[in-house]
Order: C-alpha cells, then sequence, then structure tokens
C-alpha cells in the first residue's frame, strides 16, 4: 500500500486520499465557452505517462493539495498546498 | 503413532504409510515428496474439534492427538482410488484437454464429472472461523525475512549497531537449514552463535517472530505476515520497515527423470530433514540421484543411520564419497506403480524402496520479485538469481545464490551493516551441473506433481505455439495449484527453452504475485466479518424504533425503520400511508444530511453549489432545488434553510451527504477565498423527527413547544426556533408527503425526549409511526423524487420540468455550461411523467419499458421508476420516464416487461391533490 505525502499531515496510507483530478482551469463564462471547449474540459485528460502533476484530497483532513507522481512507476515526487484560486 | 513435534507427514512416513495421495488429473499414486511449504503431493483435509479445514500440506500441519487426516482427490483412500483408472486414459488427457474435447453437445453436460473427479479438498460449511484475528501494524528499522544462517547473521550485526530488528521465519524455532545439517559458527556450535544473535536483536528493542510467513510485499514496502499463534487466534502483521533483508533460503528442485513422480520418490534433502529433526528413515534400501555437492551429506546420513545407500551423480566428476557412487548417469526409469520398487540406471536395475532426487537448488526470490526485483539465470549456479537493484531490499544467502555457509554469512552480515568480520565458518564448496529436461528425453516425466503436468505437456504447449512462459502457464496449468510450481517452475522455463531454443533468460518467468503460500482468509478479513464489513449508520432513536416494534432495512448506508409492527409488511405499509393522510403520523428523518456553509462569502459558495439561487433566500426561509454535477446531471435535491446572513443549512439525501460535503469543500478551496467560507457538516449532530398529516398542527400544539404554530408566523417553506428541554429546538415546515408537514430538530442526544413527547400524543389524534416504506408511497402520490431512483446518470434539472434557473441566472454555478450543449436539448430525452393503469389491475413492475413497436422491432423509449399501490387514491401509481412525455399526456402506452406486454396512460406526475391543497390543510 503506498504511502502519499499531504503537505499538513505527513506521510499517510494511500486509502486516506481522494483522486481530484489533472490540473484544470474551468472555462467561463458559459456564455464565451465552445462546446468544444467544453466537453474537453469535462472529458478529456491529457493522461500522461510518466512525471505529472495531480490533484488530490487528503480525506483526514479535508484539504485538497497538488502531489507530483509519476503515473509509469508509481513513485512520489513530492506535494505542495495549493494557494488558493487565482485572483 | 507420532510424537509431540511430528508433524502429519513426518508420523505417515514413520508408520511405513507409502501413498498420501492421489494426483488432480491422472489419480496416480503419491507420496510424500518434501518436508514444508513446497510439498505438492501430500494435501489434506484435516478434522480438529469436528472442523474440518482443507487443502492442507501434510508437511507443514503439526501432529496432533484426535485428528482426522483425509487424502483430497481420492476415495474411498488415498491407496485404492476408485478413480485410478483415468491414468490409462492419460493419452486421451493431455494438457487442454478440456479445450478440445467434451464440447458436443454442450461442455456442461460434462463438466459436473469432470470437476467432481478433479479438484482437491472439500468445504466444511460447520467450519466457520470466528472473526477474532487481529490485525497489528508495526514498524521497524529492519525487517529479515529467514531465521536461517544468513538472516541471523543480518539481524544481529544490525542490532548489535543499535538498529530495531523484526526477525520472523515460518518455523517453529528459528536456524533453517542448519537444524538439519548443522554447521560450526565462530569455532562452535550454530545454536550458541544463533542464540547470541538472538539475544542481540531483543535486547536493541527488535521481536523474533516464529511460526510467522512473510507472504507478500506490496506498494511502500509494506510487508504482510501471517503469524500462527498457539493459545490465541493468529494474526496478522503489516510491516512498515525502513529496510528490508529476504533471507528465504532456497528450494529443492527435482530431476526429471521417467516416472519421477511415484511414492517413494523424494527430494534428497527432504530425507535429511525426516531422518536429523523426525528420526525418520523414509527407506532402508535408497539410491541417491544428483547432478550437485549438496545430496552427498544426504547419503551419509542416511547409511549411518543404517540404510542401505548408493549415489548416482550426472557428473562425471564430484565429491569423494565412501560409498558407491554411479558417475556420468541417469535414472532412465521408476519400477513400482504403488511405490518405487527398482530404478534403472547406467543400464543396471537396482531394487529399492525410495529414490531421492537434488536436482539442484532454486532460490525463494519470489518476495523479491513482487517487489518488481529481476531475475537473471546464472549458469555456474545452475539457477535463477536476483540482479539486485532494488530500493531498500537486499536478497542474501541460499535466496542469493550464496549456497555455502560462510557465503551465506558473510552477505547477512554486510547486509546488516555489520562492522568488522563476519561471522566465520569453514569454507565449503557447491557445484552443480545444470540438468535441464530436454526436447527427445523420452517416458512419463512429471514437472508438476501437483497439476499432473509433464515434460510431453510442455512439448504440447511448445508445438500449440504457447512458448511465452505465461502462456505456457495457463494452457497447461503449469505452476498453478496450491504450491505454486515452488517445485516445478524452474525446471519447466528450462524445458522450454530448450524446446524453442532460447535461452532460460530469454524466457523468463511468470509474474510473481503474493501470497507466498496459501493463506486464511479469516487472516486478510480479520475482524471485519459480519456487521463489521461494511457497518452501517445507525440513527441515534435506534433503540426506540425497535422497542416499538420497528423491521429496520438498510437505505443508502443507514439502518432505518422500513415499517412498524408485526403485521403482513404490505398490509402495515398501507395502513400507515393512509394513517399519515388520514390524521397525523411520526417519521424519523435524522440521517438526512445537514451541512452547514458559514462565513461572509457563504453565499457565494451556496449560489455557485447549487442550482438554484440561495443568495436571494431570506433567513428563516427555505428553498427546494438541485445540486448538478458538471455534466449538468442532478446529483442531489433538497432544501436549503438561511440560518442568517452568513449562514447556509444544505440538507441533501442520506446517501448524498459524503459526496455533497467533498465537493462543496474542493470548490471552498479552489474558487473562493477560503478563509471567509466554512464548511460544517452537521448530520450527526442533530436528530430531526416529521410530523405530517392533516393533524399535524394539533399535535404539535399538543406538546406545548413554546412556538407560534399559526400559518402567519410559520408559512410553509420557513423555520422557527425555540428551546426544548434547555437546548435549541428549530421547527422547519417542509413537506415531503404533499401534506401539511413540521420538521422538529434537536441535537441527538435530546431526540428520545422529544420523540417520547411527540409519540405520546399520536394515538389521542388518530395517529401513529410511519416507516420509509408508506413515506416512500407518499411522495410519489405528489410526484416527488427520490434522486438514484427516479433520476439515472443523464436526468438534467428541465427532464423533471424545472428549467427556470437554467433559462433565468446569468451568473456562473456547476453544471450550467452543460445545460446548453447539444444532448441537453436533444428533443427524444426522457421526461418525468406518471403512469397510470385502469383500476383492478396490479401496480406496474419498476423497471418495466415503456415500448414502442413490437417483436424485434420493440424499442424502448423510458421505463418505470416508482410503483405503487397507493391506499389513498385505491389504484396503482407509478412515475417513470418517457421520451418527451410531457408532450404525450393522456397517450396510451405499451409497457414491457420479463416478455408480458400492458397498457399504461401518460399521465401528471402529481396524482394526488394538485392544486396543492392539502399542504395547508
Amino acid at each position: 500500500m503506498q504511502i502519499f505525502p499531504c503537505p499538513f499531515c505527513g506521510p499517510r496510507d494511500e486509502t486516506e486520499f481522494h483522486y481530484v483530478g489533472e490540473p484544470k482551469a474551468r472555462p467561463e463564462p458559459a456564455g464565451a465557452v465552445s462546446d468544444a471547449e467544453w466537453a474537453s474540459y469535462l472529458w478529456f485528460n491529457a493522461n500522461e505517462k510518466g512525471l505529472g502533476r495531480e490533484i488530490w484530497l487528503h480525506l483526514t483532513c479535508m484539504e485538497m493539495f497538488a502531489m507530483t507522481r509519476d503515473t509509469a512507476t508509481n513513485a512520489v515526487i513530492g506535494s505542495e498546498a495549493l494557494a488558493g484560486p487565482a485572483p | 503413532m507420532g510424537f509431540a513435534g511430528d508433524s502429519i507427514a513426518s508420523a505417515l512416513l514413520a508408520n511405513g504409510v507409502r501413498i498420501v495421495g492421489r494426483s488432480f488429473k491422472y489419480h496416480r499414486p503419491r507420496g510424500v515428496w518434501g518436508a514444508w511449504t513446497e510439498e505438492p503431493n501430500a494435501i489434506v483435509d484435516v478434522t480438529r474439534n469436528g472442523r474440518t479445514t482443507p487443502n492442507l500440506r501434510a508437511t507443514t500441519e503439526p501432529l496432533e492427538n484426535d485428528i482426522a487426516v483425509r487424502s483430497v482427490n481420492a476415495a474411498p483412500t488415498a491407496a485404492s482410488d476408485r478413480a485410478a483408472f483415468i491414468d490409462r486414459l492419460a493419452p486421451l488427457l493431455p494438457a487442454g484437454f478440456y479445450y478440445k474435447t467434451f464440447l458436443w453437445p454442450r461442455w456442461e453436460r460434462f463438466e459436473g464429472s469432470i470437476r467432481a473427479m478433479a479438484g482437491l479438498g472439500r468445504v466444511d460449511p460447520n467450519n466457520r472461523p470466528p472473526a477474532d484475528n487481529p490485525q497489528i501494524n508495526a514498524r521497524c528499522d529492519l525487517l529479515v525475512i529467514g531465521g536461517g544462517a544468513a538472516g541471523l547473521a543480518a539481524a544481529g550485526a544490525a542490532a548489535r549497531a543499535g538498529r530495531i530488528v523484526f526477525l520472523i521465519d515460518d518455523r517453529a524455532e528459528i536456524g533453517g537449514q542448519l537444524i538439519h545439517r548443522g554447521g560450526a559458527i565462530q569455532g562452535g556450535d550454530w545454536r550458541d552463535w544463533a542464540q547470541s544473535a538472538a539475544s542481540a536483536l531483543e535486547a536493541a528493542g527488535g521481536r523474533i517472530m516464529t511460526r510467522t510467513t512473510a507472504y507478500g510485499v506490496y506498494d511502500g514496502d509494506l510487508v504482510c505476515a501471517w503469524e500462527r499463534r498457539m493459545a490465541e487466534p493468529d494474526a496478522l502483521w503489516r510491516i512498515r520497515p525502513q529496510k528490508i533483508v529476504i533471507a528465504a533460503g532456497a528450494i529443492e528442485r527435482p530431476l526429471i527423470v521417467p516416472d519421477n513422480d511415484r511414492p517413494g520418490v523424494m527430494s534428497a534433502d527432504a530425507a535429511l530433514v525426516y531422518l536429523k529433526r523426525f528420526g525418520v528413515l523414509v527407506g532402508k534400501r535408497v539410491v541417491v540421484a544428483t547432478n550437485n555437492d549438496s545430496a552427498y551429506s544426504v547419503v551419509e546420513a542416511l547409511a549411518e543411520a543404517g540404510a542401505e545407500v548408493e549415489m548416482v551423480d550426472t557428473r562425471v566428476s564430484g565429491p569423494s564419497c565412501q560409498l558407491k557412487v554411479t558417475r556420468g548417469a541417469a535414472i532412465e526409469g521408476v519400477v513400482g506403480a504403488k511405490g518405487v520398487e527398482a530404478v534403472r540406471f547406467g543400464g543396471q536395475t537396482r531394487e529399492c524402496d525410495a529414490l531421492l532426487l537434488s536436482g539442484g537448488w532454486s532460490p525463494t526470490v519470489h518476495l523479491y520479485a513482487q517487489a518488481r526485483g529481476r531475475l537473471r539465470y546464472d549458469e555456474t549456479l545452475a539457477a535463477l538469481v536476483p540482479k539486485g537493484g532494488v530500493a531498500n531490499l537486499t536478497v542474501v544467502g541460499a535466496a542469493n545464490g550464496a549456497f555455502t555457509l560462510a557465503e551465506a554469512l558473510r552477505e547477512g552480515h554486510e547486509a546488516g551493516g555489520g562492522e568488522g568480520a563476519a561471522p566465520n565458518a569453514p569454507v565449503g564448496q557447491y557445484r552443480v551441473e545444470g540438468r535441464w529436461p530436454k526436447a527427445d528425453d523420452e517416458g512419463r516425466r512429471w514437472i508438476d506433481f501437483q497439476n499432473d503436468v509433464t515434460l510431453k505437456d510442455v512439448a504440447l504447449a511448445a508445438r500449440e505455439g504457447y512458448v511465452s512462459v505465461e502462456h505456457l502457464k495457463r494452457y497447461t496449468t503449469l505452476g498453478m495449484a496450491t504450491d505454486q510450481g515452488k517445485t516445478a517452475n524452474v525446471n519447466a522455463i528450462a524445458a522450454m527453452a530448450a524446446l524453442t531454443g532460447r535461452t532460460i533468460d530469454e524466457t523468463g518467468t511468470t509474474t510473481y504475485r503474493p501470497p507466498f503460500v496459501p493463506v486464511p482468509m479469516s487472516i486478510i478479513g480479520g475482524r471485519g466479518r459480519g456487521a463489521l464489513v461494511n457497518p452501517l449508520r445507525r440513527l441515534p432513536l435506534e433503540a426506540e424504533h425497535r422497542a416499538d416494534g420497528a423491521a429496520m432495512r438498510e437505505y443508502g448506508g443507514w439502518l432505518r425503520p422500513a415499517w412498524y409492527g408485526p403485521d403482513d409488511p404490505a398490509r402495515a405499509i398501507q395502513r400507515e400511508a393512509a394513517q399519515a393522510r388520514d390524521a397525523v403520523a411520526l417519521f424519523d428523518g435524522s440521517s438526512l444530511g445537514k451541512i452547514e456553509i458559514i462565513g461572509p462569502d457563504a453565499a457565494k459558495l451556496a449560489d455557485f453549489h447549487s442550482y438554484n439561487r440561495l443568495s436571494t433566500l431570506k433567513v428563516g426561509r427555505i428553498r427546494y432545488g438541485f445540486v448538478l454535477q458538471e455534466s449538468g446531471v442532478v446529483l442531489d435535491d433538497g432544501v436549503t434553510l438561511r440560518l442568517a446572513q452568513d449562514r447556509f443549512l444544505v440538507s441533501c439525501s442520506s446517501g448524498h451527504t459524503d459526496a455533497v460535503r467533498t465537493r462543496l469543500e474542493l470548490w471552498r478551496q479552489d474558487r473562493f477565498d477560503a478563509s471567509r467560507i466554512a464548511i460544517h457538516d452537521t448530520t450527526a449532530h442533530w436528530a430531526t423527527l416529521m410530523v405530517t398529516g392533516p393533524r399535524s398542527r394539533d399535535l404539535i400544539e399538543a406538546c406545548g413547544l413554546d412556538v407560534a404554530l399559526d400559518d402567519q408566523s410559520l408559512p410553509h417553506m420557513a423555520f422557527a426556533t425555540a428551546m426544548f428541554d434547555g437546548g435549541p429546538l428549530r421547527i422547519a415546515r417542509v413537506s415531503f408527503t404533499g401534506d401539511r408537514s413540521y420538521e422538529l430538530s434537536v441535537p441527538a442526544r435530546q431526540a428520545g425526549a422529544l420523540r417520547s413527547r411527540l409519540a405520546e400524543k399520536l394515538s389521542a389524534l388518530g395517529g401513529g409511526l410511519l416507516g420509509l416504506e408508506a413515506l416512500m408511497i407518499l411522495r410519489a402520490e405528489k410526484g416527488f423524487i427520490v434522486v438514484g431512483k427516479d433520476t439515472d446518470g443523464t436526468t438534467m434539472p428541465h427532464d423533471l420540468g424545472i428549467a427556470g434557473p437554467r433559462d433565468s441566472r446569468t451568473d456562473e454555478y456547476i453544471g450550467k455550461r452543460s445545460l446548453f450543449m447539444p444532448v441537453a436539448a436533444d428533443p427524444r430525452r426522457k421526461q418525468l411523467v406518471g403512469l397510470s393503469v385502469a383500476a383492478g389491475e396490479a401496480p406496474l413492475p419498476t423497471g418495466a419499458h415503456v415500448t414502442s413497436g413490437a417483436g424485434r422491432a420493440r424499442q424502448s423509449q423510458g421505463y418505470v421508476t416508482s410503483s405503487y399501490f397507493s391506499p389513498s387514491l385505491g389504484r396503482p401509481i407509478a412515475l417513470g420516464w418517457v421520451e418527451a412525455g410531457l408532450s404525450r399526456m393522456g397517450e396510451t402506452v405499451s409497457i414491457y416487461h420479463l416478455g408480458a406486454e400492458r397498457r399504461a396512460t401518460i399521465v401528471n406526475p402529481v396524482a394526488l391533490d394538485p392544486e396543492g391543497k392539502r399542504l395547508h390543510a
């Protein structure tokens, strides 16, 4: 069972975590977003093999954070707290 | 007849029992081959205290008083098995015969008998182990797997350097091969040296666990071990070591000679174990056949114990020996159908009663390979050995191909970070010449004893193109038995390599997976059994419900009252529903989610999160609405209360609370200033009781609560606060039944007091308790949906007739853009409607399809989602989905279910009181 590093709580068992998704900016406002752009936001993921940045939620403390992980080797490079929404 | 310390196998051998089982496919008689977990033949069902455990190895099970032992796959006994004739049909039953034969007219005709003739032990339905096996989490600096010479050297070195070491070994005592082969270490008896290493380990705060099998290495270097305890339930250890040393030893291989599966053919090392540890001589006239040096000590020991022994070495040169050695010869045949009577080699026939084979040693690399370690073939050692390079994990000793005592000690000492010289032992020598199966080897030569796979089967697989080792395994079943090919796999790989002109490295191995040995499910399940497998959420008032005769059932992960009383359920449910409409009823709604959004920016999050705008909701008021997925699909419905300018209470369906709360948290952090909003799940803090019916206000007034209940003070979709027994009370006027209805919420610890106060007034008003089943009828009569039952993974709010927010909102909310995608505007989208049938007909089956066309042209246009008999209307009602249903009111449609067709009419989903007058009655 893997161990993931929550930036706030430290290393914890993988079962304490929930995968949120790839970092994506939500296309807005709705009126200015094409069908293709919205569909891509909803359904298409880069799904890169190898190193990538992923958004995870630590269910124990309910903090969302970013983890850099290698999807081919399962190696965890590191994790960081998120700064909050862009101003 | 046996001694304490005997295994079942050693006792059988001591008592001259040669045939201990029958082989899986051909039902050939089989004897004990080995002495530990690698045993392929002696598989037995053991009955202790009236309970039988199937498929145990006689070599690892201790002998106890009053046990019954039965050979699996043999009837009536192993010695006189009725199915023995199958062996004569062997030419018709090669590997994979079931892919090619017994197919006409139908495989199922033959399957039953074939399964009955194959298969191993029998499951005992009375054997229900209690769920009392603990799971223990532990950490240590170093985990040493294997307590033989190498493991003890590693553990001792690390402990003396101050590290906390766990040493585990699957036998009852540490020592590994030293126990039956002996060895002088540090100039003295190995036991003294072992004891000092063990003491150092314990003094440094470590742990030695015997009878403990490390059966798997998992992600993050998690090692799982099964500890067998004598007086207490076995335990599962989940160990997180900083570093791991694998000193798991090696397993002796057979030589693949003709008829090498006969009873009396055994592993040479096993024969030595039986002699030295159990005092059992496996034969009086013994032939030992080998290709390596290690079997010579077996020959000497057996001779010293009084057996007539001679050696047949495939090599032309080898160690000198006092006893007769025939060099450069191979075993050509084994005579004796029910047990070894003679062997043929070098043109001679030698009478004997045991043939001991030593084809070399296979390092026990399983855990290393589970950790993604790679192997390479070493020609000198004739073995697959670790390549190394796995972080935090070192393999030492025989498991690493270090087959002599001095080498094993040195490797262990180094791996344990030992300073100075390694513990010393006389320098030894191990030479071997690989003697692998060849393409032109004749006769029936067994490679996998347990699954009855021969060299001919490997050749068959190669001929038919199954040349990958993974295909070889599945096509022939070689390596798939309960021993997982511990004595077979390496010979099989070598055979396939020879047959296909590849090297052993090129042929490779199959993937190693846990567990290393069969592990009882009770260990893996631990205490998570029965009610603890998937614990349900319980209501604060459960005891009160049960006292009132509630039938408790699971709904969305909660245990809730379905109906009350001992009456026939269908009658009870109809009665409860009728009573709720006629007078008043009391219902427990405590499981509903109650999530507060608090803070100066609470309204912003509430608006973004919900399909319906909430910032316009006045304090003290309640609004019903949906929350959507980003795909526009309805995730949940429910009411929201505005408790204060900066405080909202979102009420969600009992089964969706976690999903809604997670979502609120994610958006709070991602989109808003998280310092200005807090999310607080108060679901468990409050108990909520619903009072519903035309006499609901009368009931509450009779309870003397300090709150104004006139419709001016407390209109529909508003709430008020008061005190109850010194604590807060919230009384909300919302209705899930369509009747006048109130929901009273108090802190959970006061639930009992509130319920008593309300319940004691019920009968005077002609009212009663309301269970969830009856509530489902009441809400369906009003066309109120249950998300997940009356909606599916495609339902959007406008399909339910609620398009207002979509049409009027200009601000962003979750799912907004999806409501304007092409699929959302498809005219064929299904819409929620009512479906009615003629009076006197049975209710429509839930899940029945609304169809057009007939025969092969029949197409589904929707389906029934909720269907009940309505006591208030005296006829069945139903809700369902129909393509463009809202524009087809009054149309008669076909309903199709399990081959039967009926008719129904599309009607308003609100079957009762469409004007909503009963809300204010």
